[in-house]
C-alpha cells in the first residue's frame, strides 16, 4: 500500500491514461506497464498463488514475473495469464486477478495455507485414492488454472511472415545494440534484423545510471538507435520476441502488433509469427536475477532489486517508502541507489559477502547502512512486509530492521534458454553460480549478460569483437557471495519460496531428496519447481542450488532441466496465422459450382472437394431425393459433374511396360481408344486406388484415379518411376484439374450428347462401351471415354476445366427434352451398390487384398510383377478365412442396414465376436429393397447363407448374396 | 524446421518436402523366388541410426524430384545432398 | 519411517514436518548377477520389474536405466488411456491394459489420478461417421464401452465446440471409461512397488553391449560394469533398435519425434479426452489446467526429442477450429519424444531371436496407455519363456506372414 510515484523515469506525464484493475479505477501513464501503474498507485497484492492462496505482490518487471498472472479484458477480446509486467497500459484497460475468490485482498481458499503442512509438495500422488480419485478431482480441477479460458470466437486474426537474415540481433541492451551496428556494417551483410520483446529498446540500460561510453545510458541507446536506424540492411522491431531457435538457422519471432492499443483503435493483425532463416545470430538476451530464498520470502514487498531499480527509474514508480537490500554481489547496490535518489529510504543493505565491493562506499557516501556478511532470515508481516529479520552468516548476530520492501539478488542466471534450444551446451560458472553458455550452436553466438558479462562497457566491446569473429568469454569478475542454506527439517524451509507461482519451497526440495526425487528432472516434475507460466525463470537455479547443497553434489553434475521453447508463452492464433476458416483446408470447388448451387444442391465435403450429395426438391426426404435422381438416370438421363475423377496422363515409350508394372490387371494388351478397369496396390498388397485407364495413343495412357486421389497417386508414380525404375522413358503428368468432365448417363445418353454437336461418331458400333475417343464437343476439344459407374448407358465428356461450366449448361439445355436429372454424389453411390461396383476407401480397408475383391483369378493368370504383388502371397494373403467382399439382401423386412454394422454368424446367441462388417448399404430405388456390400470371413464361398447383423444393440437378419444386384450382366451399358 | 537444399530449386523448407526413408533399398525379385524373410526385410527392416543416414527426399512443392540426403539424425545436420541413382562415397557423409 | 501413504500418514508427517518419509525407491548399486534384467526404466520396464517380482515371485532382478527413471515417452506423452480398439487382439490387450489402470492406485498405494473422464472421437463427415459406428460396434462386441452419439448430443457434453467449422461435427464415439492419468506417477508408482519387492533400480547405467553365448544371452555390459543374466528383457522405445542391434537383434522399427504441446493452465474449460482426426487434433485438460495437445509424428529419423514449428502449426489451427474460443490463449511449451514405429502400430511384445533375450517395442504414438499390460506380458514372456495369451499375435514374426494388425488403417484412430 506504499507504493508511490516518484519523479523522473521514461513516461510520459503529459498523457494520463485512466484503467481499471479489481473494478476500481486508476491512473497512470503513457509508458507504464500494467505493473508499473499498479505499483506506482499503492497496489501490492495482485495475485494469489496457485496452491495456497498466499496474497502476492510483484517480484520482477519482465517476463520472469511469476506473481502478477492478471485476466486482461473481459469478452471476445479477453486474454488470461498475462503478466502484468508485459501489459503495456492504453486508455480504459481493464484487468483482474486470477485465481482468487472473491478477491485478491480475501481469498476463500487462502484457507489452504492453514493446511499447509500437511500439503506438501507431491502430497497428491499419497492420498485421494480412496475409494476413487474420482472424488476429489473435480474440486481439485476448479481450484486448479489461473485464469479463465475464453469463451467467445476470437474477433482477431494472426499471420505468418517469413524472412532469410544474414544476421538477427535478438535483444536490444547494450550489448544487442552494439552487435547490430557491428552486424550492419559488415561487409556482405544484406539484411539484418534486431528484435526487442518490450515496447522500448535499450534493455537494462532503460534502467541504468551509470555512463556507457561516456553516454548517459539512455543517450547512449538513442544514438545507437539512430545509426541503426539511418542504415539501409537494418530492420528493427520492437514488441517482438523470439519464441523459439529450432533446426538449420529458423528462429521463431512472435510480434503483438496491436495488442498495445484500446481495443477499438486495433485494426490489422493482432499478433504475427515471423519464422526467420538465420545465418548468424546474436543473442543478447539479458540475464535473469535470482530472488534470495529466506522464511516469508513471498510477502508482498519482497521483491528483485532490479525489478525495483526498473520500476524507479524507468517508470518512476517506488514499491515502498523503507526498503532493505539483501544481495551477494555487487550489481544490486545501484538498484538501492535507484530508491535512494529518487527518495526512498534504504533501511540498510544486507550483503553476505564479508567485504563487500566498490558498491560499499557509494553506498555509504549516501548514508546507508551495509551489513556485510549478513543474511536475510525472515521476512515479517502478514499480508505486506513490516520488517525483515537478518542474521551474521555463521550464526550468531540477529537484528531485525523495519521496512516495507525487501529487495533481493542472489546474482543473475544468463537467459541461456534460445542458446540451448538450438542445440547449445551449457558450463558451469562458480564465480557467478551460474549456467553460462557454451560455444555457438548453430551460429549463435550469446553476447552481453547472456554470456554473463556484466557490466555494459564491457559486453558492448565484447559484442563488438564477436561480430569480428573473436571469441566471447564471461570476464573473470568478483565472483558473487555465499547464500544461505538450509539445514535439512530447517522450519524455516518451510515458508522460503523457491518457485512462486507453483508454490514450491525450499522445504519441498528438500522433501523431494528425502524420498529421492535427487534428479533435477524428477525434482521439477514431484515438485513442480519451474513448471508454472514463467517456466521457472526465477526458481530454476535456485532449486538446484538448494538441490546441490543437500545432495553435497556440485550444481553442474546435478546440471539443468530442457529448456523448451516457446522463451515465454506465445498465443496459439499466431501458430495457427491463416489457417483458420475454410482457410485452414481449402475447398475445391467443380466448373458447375454455381450451376449446381443454383439448382438447390445439397452441397458436401467429399475428400477435400465440394460436391453436391443430391439437388433435393421442396417437401423432399434424402432418401426421395436420391430415389428420384436413380430412377431419372435409369429412366432416361442425369448429369453429374465427375471433373473430380484423378487423370493422369503416363506419357512416353515405356508408358505401358510402366503401368504394367503397377496395375494388378494387364496393360500391355490394351488396344489404342480402348479403356480398361484396373486396380493400384500399395507395395504392402493393400489395394490403394482403383480406375479406368485409357491408352490414347501407343505410348500414351490416361490414368483415372478415385476423386482426390490424383495427386497422391501421381506422386506414388513419380516414385516408382525415379527412384526404382528411373530406366523407363515415361513422363507423368497429373492434368486433374485440367480437365472438367461432365458425366451423361441413361438411356438417353447418347441423344442429349449428340445434340450437344460433336464430330465424335456416338453410334454403338462406333464406340463401345469401355472405349475412348478425342474429338470436339460444343466447338472445344473434348476426350470421351464410354465409360459407366451408374449401370446406365454413360459418357464422361472432359473438356478444358474452362469449359466445363458451359458444357454442363449446355447438356442441361440439350437434356430438356428428357427431362435431364443433375445428381449427386450420394445418387450415384446408391447406383453402384446396385450394380455391386467396389468404391475404395468404402469397401476397402488397410487391410483388404485384391483376392479378397474376387481378383486372385486375375492374378494368377498374369505373369509379371506389380507393385504389392509379392506381399499378397505371403502367409497371411493365402488365408482361407480372409474377408472378402460379398453383397447382402436384407431379409428382415427392416430398412437399410447401417454402414459398419457388423456380420455375425446365424447362429450367434451373444454380442461377442465378428465377422465382418457392413461396407455399403442404401435402399434400392431400382430393385425397390434395401440392399448392402459387405466385408465377411470366407464371404464368397457362403453364397445364400443366412447371417445376423449386429449394430448398436439390434439385430439383423441378412443373406450373403452375389453384389451384382441390378442387371448383372451388365446389358444397359451396352445400349 | 529442417532447410534443405533441393538440388534443382535450392534450400527450402521441410514443409515443401516429404522424406521417402532409408536410400539405397534394394526392390527384390522377381516376385515368385524372393522368399518372405527377404520380402520383410524389404518392406519392413530399416538401418534406423543414431547419427549419420542416407534417406531420400521429394520436393513435393517444388520441382516433384526425388534425391538423396546425407544426414544426422541427433542433430539433423545434413552433410550432402545428392542426386538419385548415385552413392556418395564413405567417409564424405555425417 | 513411514511407508505407507494415506490421509493419516499424510497428516501424520504433517505434525512431524514431513521429515519421516521414507525414499519412494532406493538407489541400487549392479550386482553381478541376477535373475533377471530388465532394460529401461520407463513405464514398460518398470512395470515388468514389477510384475515379474509380483505376478513371478522373480524378485532378483536389475532394471538399468540409462538416465533417470521416467524420463523417456513415459514422461514426455498426452497421458491419455483409452481401449477404443478395433481388432479383438488389440482390443483385448489395451482393455487389459485399461482395467489394471483402473486398479493401479490401490495396487501401487499410489495415486497415479486416472480420471475416467471419457474420450471422444468425433466424426466430421459421412464416411467418417461410418468409420466411428463400425468402430463402436467393434468395441462392444470386444466387450468395451462404447457410445455413439449425434451432433446434438456432442455439442451438449463438450461446450464450446466450434458451430460454424470448416469441418462440421456430426457425431462422435465416446469412450466413457477412457481418460488420462499422471503418466509420472505411473512411472513412480511401478518403481515404489518394484523397488519395495526387492527389485534392484540402476538409474544412470547404460547398455553398452550384451554378453552372448552359443546364441543364448549370459547378461550385458553397462557403463557400471559387467551384470549377469540369463534372461534380459528391453522396453527402451524410441531406442529400441539402438539396443538391440548391440545384441545383434534387428527390429522393423523406425525412430519418429512425436510432439507434444500444454498451454497456460486455465480453470476447467474442456471435461473429457478429445480426438478429432479430421484436423488431426488430440485435446484435453490436465488436472492443473493446462490444455494438453498431441501432435502427429514428424516423419523423418530423429533422436532428437526437440520441437518442430509445422506442426506446432497444424495443432494450433486444429485446436482453434474445433474451439475458436482457445484462439487467444497461449502455448506454453512444446516438447518432443522419440517414438518407435513398426508399419502397422501394433506393438512387437515377446522372444527374439537370441535366446533369453525378450523385447517390448514398437509402441508408435501409444505406449503410456498399455504400460500395465506391457510390463505384464513380458513379464510373462520372461518368467515363463512363452508368450502371454495377449500378446500372442504381437510377435515379431507377423512382419514375415504378413500378419499385421493394423489398427491405425483399419479404423482410423489416431495412435
Amino acid at each position: 500500500m506504499s507504493g508511490r510515484r516518484s519523479e523522473g523515469g521514461a513516461i510520459d506525464r503529459s498523457k494520463p491514461i485512466s484503467f481499471r484493475w479489481a473494478g476500481k479505477s486508476y491512473q497512470g501513464y503513457a509508458g507504464d506497464t500494467l505493473a508499473s501503474a499498479l505499483i506506482a498507485n499503492g497496489v501490492s497484492i495482485i495475485g494469489r498463488s496457485f496452491k495456497y492462496h498466499r496474497p502476492r505482490g510483484l517480484i520482477a518487471a519482465g517476463l520472469e514475473e511469476p506473481n502478477g498472472i492478471v485476466q486482461l479484458e473481459a469478452g471476445a477480446v479477453t486474454v488470461p495469464n498475462v503478466k502484468a509486467t508485459q501489459i503495456e497500459l492504453y486508455e480504459g484497460l481493464s484487468a483482474t486477478p486470477v485465481n482468487a475468490k472473491p478477491s485478491v485482498e480475501f481469498d476463500l481458499l487462502a484457507v489452504n495455507s492453514l493446511f499447509k503442512r500437511f500439503i506438501p509438495a507431491a502430497f497428491y500422488y499419497k492420498t485421494f485414492f480412496w475409494p476413487s480419485w474420482r472424488l476429489f478431482e473435480p474440486s481439485i480441477r476448479k481450484a486448479a488454472g489461473l485464469g479463465d479460458a475464453p469463451a467467445e470466437r476470437d474477433p482477431d486474426h494472426y499471420e505468418h511472415r517469413f524472412a532469410h537474415v544474414d544476421t538477427l540481433i535478438v535483444g536490444s541492451g547494450a550489448a544487442g545494440l552494439a552487435a547490430a551496428e557491428a552486424a550492419a556494417a559488415l561487409p556482405g551483410n544484406e539484411r539484418v534484423m534486431l528484435v526487442e520483446a518490450d515496447f522500448e529498446y535499450g534493455g537494462g540500460l532503460l534502467s541504468a545510471a551509470e555512463p556507457v561510453e561516456g553516454l548517459a545510458p539512455l543517450a547512449w541507446r538513442d544514438a545507437a538507435l539512430a545509426r541503426l536506424r539511418a542504415a539501409p540492411n537494418m530492420l528493427l522491431l520492437n514488441r517482438t520476441m523470439a519464441s523459439g531457435f529450432y533446426d538449420h538457422g529458423l528462429v521463431a519471432l512472435y510480434e503483438r502488433v496491436s495488442d498495445h492499443l484500446p481495443p477499438e483503435q486495433r485494426s490489422g493483425p493482432r499478433q504475427r509469427l515471423w519464422k526467420v532463416r538465420c545465418k548468424k545470430v546474436i543473442l543478447a538476451t539479458g540475464a535473469f536475477e535470482r530472488p534470495i530464498a529466506f522464511s516469508g520470502n513471498d510477502l508482498p514487498g519482497v521483491m528483485l532489486a532490479s525489478a525495483a531499480q526498473t520500476y524507479a527509474r524507468r517508470y518512476g514508480a517506488l514499491a515502498g517508502t523503507r526498503a532493505v537490500l539483501c544481495t551477494n554481489n555487487d550489481g544490486a547496490y545501484d538498484a538501492a541507489f535507484a530508491l535512494h535518489d529518487l527518495g526512498c529510504t534504504v533501511a540498510a543493505i544486507v550483503d553476505s559477502r564479508a567485504a563487500p565491493g566498490a558498491g560499499a562506499d557509494a553506498a555509504r557516501q549516501r548514508g546507508i547502512e551495509i551489513l556485510a556478511g549478513f543474511v536475510p532470515l525472515a521476512a515479517k508481516g502478514r499480508r505486506a512486509v513490516r520488517g525483515l529479520e537478518v542474521a551474521a552468516l555463521g550464526g550468531g548476530v540477529r537484528r531485525r530492521i523495519a521496512c516495507d520492501t525487501i529487495l533481493t539478488s542472489d546474482g543473475w542466471n544468463p537467459a541461456v534458454h534460445l542458446h540451448s534450444q538450438a542445440g547449445g551446451s551449457l558450463a558451469y560458472n562458480e564465480g557467478l553460480q551460474a549456467f553460462l553458455p557454451k560455444g555457438a550452436p548453430q551460429d549463435a553466438i550469446s553476447v552481453g549478460a547472456a554470456a554473463g558479462i556484466l557490466d555494459s562497457d564491457t559486453a558492448i566491446d565484447a559484442a563488438r569483437a564477436a561480430m569480428r569473429g573473436e571469441p566471447v568469454e564471461a570476464p573473470v569478475q568478483a565472483a558473487v557471495g555465499p547464500t544461505r542454506r538450509f539445514a535439512d527439517g530447517d522450519t524455516r524451509a518451510q515458508t522460503a519460496w523457491l518457485d512462486f507461482q507453483n508454490d514450491v519451497t525450499v522445504a519441498d526440495v528438500q522433501l523431494a531428496s528425502r524420498e529421492n526425487f535427487r534428479s533435477v528432472e524428477h525434482l521439477k516434475r514431484y515438485t513442480t519447481l519451474g513448471m508454472a507460466s514463467d517456466q521457472g525463470k526465477t526458481s530454476n537455479v535456485a532449486g538446484i542450488h538448494v538441490l546441490s547443497g543437500l545432495l553435497k553434489t556440485p550444481a553442474p553434475a546435478i546440471g539443468t532441466t530442457k529448456f523448451r521453447p516457446p522463451f515465454d508463452p506465445v498465443t496459439i492464433g499466431a501458430f495457427a496465422g491463416r489457417a483458420v476458416g475454410e482457410d485452414l483446408a481449402p475447398l475445391a470447388r467443380t466448373p458447375s459450382h454455381a450451376a449446381q448451387v443454383a439448382l438447390g444442391a445439397k452441397m458436401e465435403n467429399y475428400g477435400g472437394w465440394l460436391r453436391p450429395a443430391y439437388f433435393p426438391q421442396a417437401g423432399e426426404s434424402e432418401q426421395q431425393t436420391i430415389a428420384r435422381e436413380v430412377h431419372a438416370v435409369r429412366r432416361s438421363a442425369g448429369l453429374f459433374d465427375a471433373s473430380t475423377l484423378g487423370k493422369i496422363e503416363v506419357k512416353g515409350p515405356d508408358a505401358a511396360e510402366f503401368l504394367q508394372r503397377i496395375y494388378v490387371g494387364g496393360v500391355r494388351t490394351l488396344k489404342v481408344g480402348q479403356c480398361r478397369y484396373g486396380l493400384m496396390l500399395s507395395e504392402h498388397g493393400i489395394v490403394y486406388d482403383d480406375g479406368v485407364f485409357a491408352r490414347i495413343g501407343e505410348d500414351h495412357f490416361l490414368v483415372g484415379t478415385t476423386s482426390g486421389h490424383a495427386a497422391a497417386i501421381t506422386e506414388t508414380l513419380h516414385e516408382w518411376l525415379q527412384c526404382e525404375w528411373p530406366h523407363l522413358r515415361v513422363l507423368v503428368e497429373n492434368v486433374t484439374t485440367g480437365w472438367a468432365v461432365m458425366n451423361i448417363a441413361g438411356p438417353k445418353a447418347r441423344e442429349i450428347f449428340a445434340a450437344v454437336g460433336t464430330d465424335i461418331d456416338l453410334s454403338a458400333d462406333a464406340f463401345a462401351h469401355m472405349q475412348y475417343r478425342a474429338g470436339t464437343v460444343g466447338g472445344v476439344p473434348a476426350r470421351v471415354q464410354r465409360v459407366s459407374f451408374t449401370g446406365e448407358l454413360s459418357y464422361e465428356i472432359a473438356v478444358p476445366w474452362g469449359y466445363g461450366a458451359a458444357l454442363w449448361d449446355a447438356l442441361m439445355e440439350a437434356g430438356q427434352p428428357h427431362r435431364i436429372t443433375p445428381f449427386g454424389v450420394e445418387s450415384l453411390m446408391a447406383m453402384r451398390i446396385e450394380k455391386g461396383f467396389l468404391h475404395v476407401g468404402s469397401d476397402t480397408d488397410g487391410t483388404t487384398y485384391p483376392q479378397d475383391l474376387g481378383f486372385g483369378p486375375a492374378i494368377a493368370k498374369k505373369k509379371d510383377d506389380f507393385v504389392g504383388r509379392r506381399s499378397t502371397m505371403r502367409p497371411d494373403g493365402l488365408r482361407e478365412d480372409r474377408r472378402q467382399l460379398v453383397g447382402l439382401e436384407v431379409t428382415d423386412g427392416g430398412p437399410p442396414i447401417e454402414v459398419g454394422a457388423h456380420v455375425l454368424p446365424a447362429d450367434a446367441t451373444e454380442a461377442r465376436g465378428t465377422q465382418g462388417w457392413v461396407t455399403s448399404s442404401v435402399y434400392s430405388p431400382t430393385l425397390e429393397r434395401p440392399i448392402a456390400m459387405a466385408l465377411v470371413e470366407r464371404g464368397r464361398d457362403r453364397m445364400g447363407e443366412t447371417v445376423r447383423i449386429w449394430d448398436l444393440g439390434q439385430w439383423r437378419a441378412a443373406r450373403i448374396a452375389d453384389p451384382r444386384f441390378f442387371d448383372p450382366a451388365g446389358e444397359r451399358t451396352h445400349g | 524446421m529442417l532447410l534443405i537444399t533441393c538440388p534443382h530449386c535450392g534450400p527450402r523448407a521441410e514443409i515443401e518436402y516429404r522424406c521417402g526413408g532409408e536410400a539405397h533399398v534394394e526392390r527384390p525379385g522377381p516376385h515368385d523366388q524372393v522368399s518372405d524373410q527377404a520380402w520383410a526385410d524389404y518392406l519392413f527392416y530399416r538401418a534406423n541410426p543414431k547419427g549419420g543416414h542416407r534417406e531420400r527426399w521429394l520436393h513435393v512443392a517444388g520441382c516433384g524430384q526425388w534425391f538423396n540426403v546425407a544426414r544426422d539424425t541427433i542433430t539433423h545436420e545434413i552433410a550432402a545432398v545428392y542426386p538419385m541413382g548415385e552413392t556418395l562415397a564413405e567417409g564424405s557423409a555425417a | 519411517m513411514t511407508r505407507h501413504y494415506s490421509a493419516l500418514s499424510l497428516l501424520r508427517e504433517g505434525l512431524n514436518g514431513q521429515r519421516g518419509w521414507q525414499p519412494a525407491w532406493e538407489d541400487a548399486d549392479p550386482k553381478p548377477r541376477y535373475d533377471a534384467i530388465v532394460i529401461g526404466g520407463g513405464g514398460h520396464g518398470l512395470a515388468t520389474a514389477y510384475y515379474l517380482a509380483k505376478n513371478h515371485g522373480i524378485t532378483k532382478v536389475a532394471l538399468i536405466e540409462r538416465g533417470w527413471i521416467g524420463g523417456g515417452n513415459t514422461g514426455r506423452n498426452t497421458t491419455i488411456i483409452r481401449s477404443n480398439y478395433f481388432f479383438p487382439e488389440t482390443a483385448a490387450f489395451f482393455e487389459f491394459a485399461l482395467k489394471l489402470y483402473e486398479g493401479l492406485s490401490h495396487e501401487l498405494n499410489y495415486n497415479i489420478m486416472f480420471s475416467q473422464r471419457g474420450m471422444w472421437m468425433l466424426g466430421h463427415d459421412r464416411h467418417g461417421m461410418e468409420m466411428l459406428r463400425r468402430s463402436a460396434n467393434a468395441m462392444r462386441l470386444n466387450g468395451i464401452d462404447a457410445e455413439l452419439h449425434d451432433e446434438a448430443a456432442v455439442r451438449a457434453e463438450i461446450p464450446g465446440l466450434n458451430t460454424a467449422a470448416r469441418f462440421p461435427i456430426l457425431g462422435g464415439l465416446n469412450q466413457p471409461r477412457a481418460g488420462s492419468a499422471r503418466h509420472d506417477a505411473v512411472a513412480w508408482g511401478y518403481a515404489r512397488g518394484a523397488s519395495a519387492l526387492g527389485v534392484d533400480i540402476i538409474q544412470n547405467c547404460e547398455v553398452q553391449g550384451f554378453l552372448i553365448e552359443d546364441g543364448h544371452v549370459r547378461g550385458v555390459e553397462t557403463s557400471r560394469g559387467t551384470i549377469r543374466s540369463e534372461t534380459v528383457g528391453m522396453a527402451v522405445a524410441g531406442h529400441s533398435t539402438v539396443v538391440a542391434e548391440k545384441a545383434g537383434v534387428r527390429l522393423p522399427i523406425n525412430s519418429y519425434a512425436l510432439q507434444a504441446f500444454v498451454s497456460e493452465p486455465v480453470k476447467p474449460c474442456l471435461d473429457t479426452v478429445l480426438l478429432s482426426p479430421a484436423t488431426g487434433t488430440y485435446l484435453s485438460q490436465s488436472d492443473k489446467g493446462e490444455l494438453v495437445i498431441g501432435a502427429g509424428l514428424d516423419l523423418y529419423l530423429s533422436y532428437a526429442q526437440r520441437g518442430n514449428l509445422p506442426w506446432m502449426e497444424r495443432a494450433a489451427a486444429g485446436v482453434i477450429e474445433l474451439f475458436p474460443a482457445f484462439s487467444r490463449m497461449r502455448f506454453l511449451r512444446q516438447w518432443a519424444g522419440i517414438c518407435d514405429v513398426v508399419h502397422d502400430s501394433t506393438p512387437i511384445i515377446g522372444a527374439t531371436d537370441l535366446g533369453g533375450f525378450y523385447v517390448n517395442c514398437g509402441w508408435g504414438t501409444g505406449g503410456f496407455k498399455a504400460i500395465p499390460a506391457g510390463g505384464w506380458c513380458l513379464a510373462h514372456a520372461m518368467a515363463t519363456g512363452t508368450s502371454h495369451p495377449l500378446a500372442a499375435a504381437f510377435g515379431i514374426e507377423r512382419f514375415k506372414t504378413g500378419a499385421l494388425i493394423d489398427e491405425a488403417s483399419a479404423s482410423g484412430i489416431a495412435h
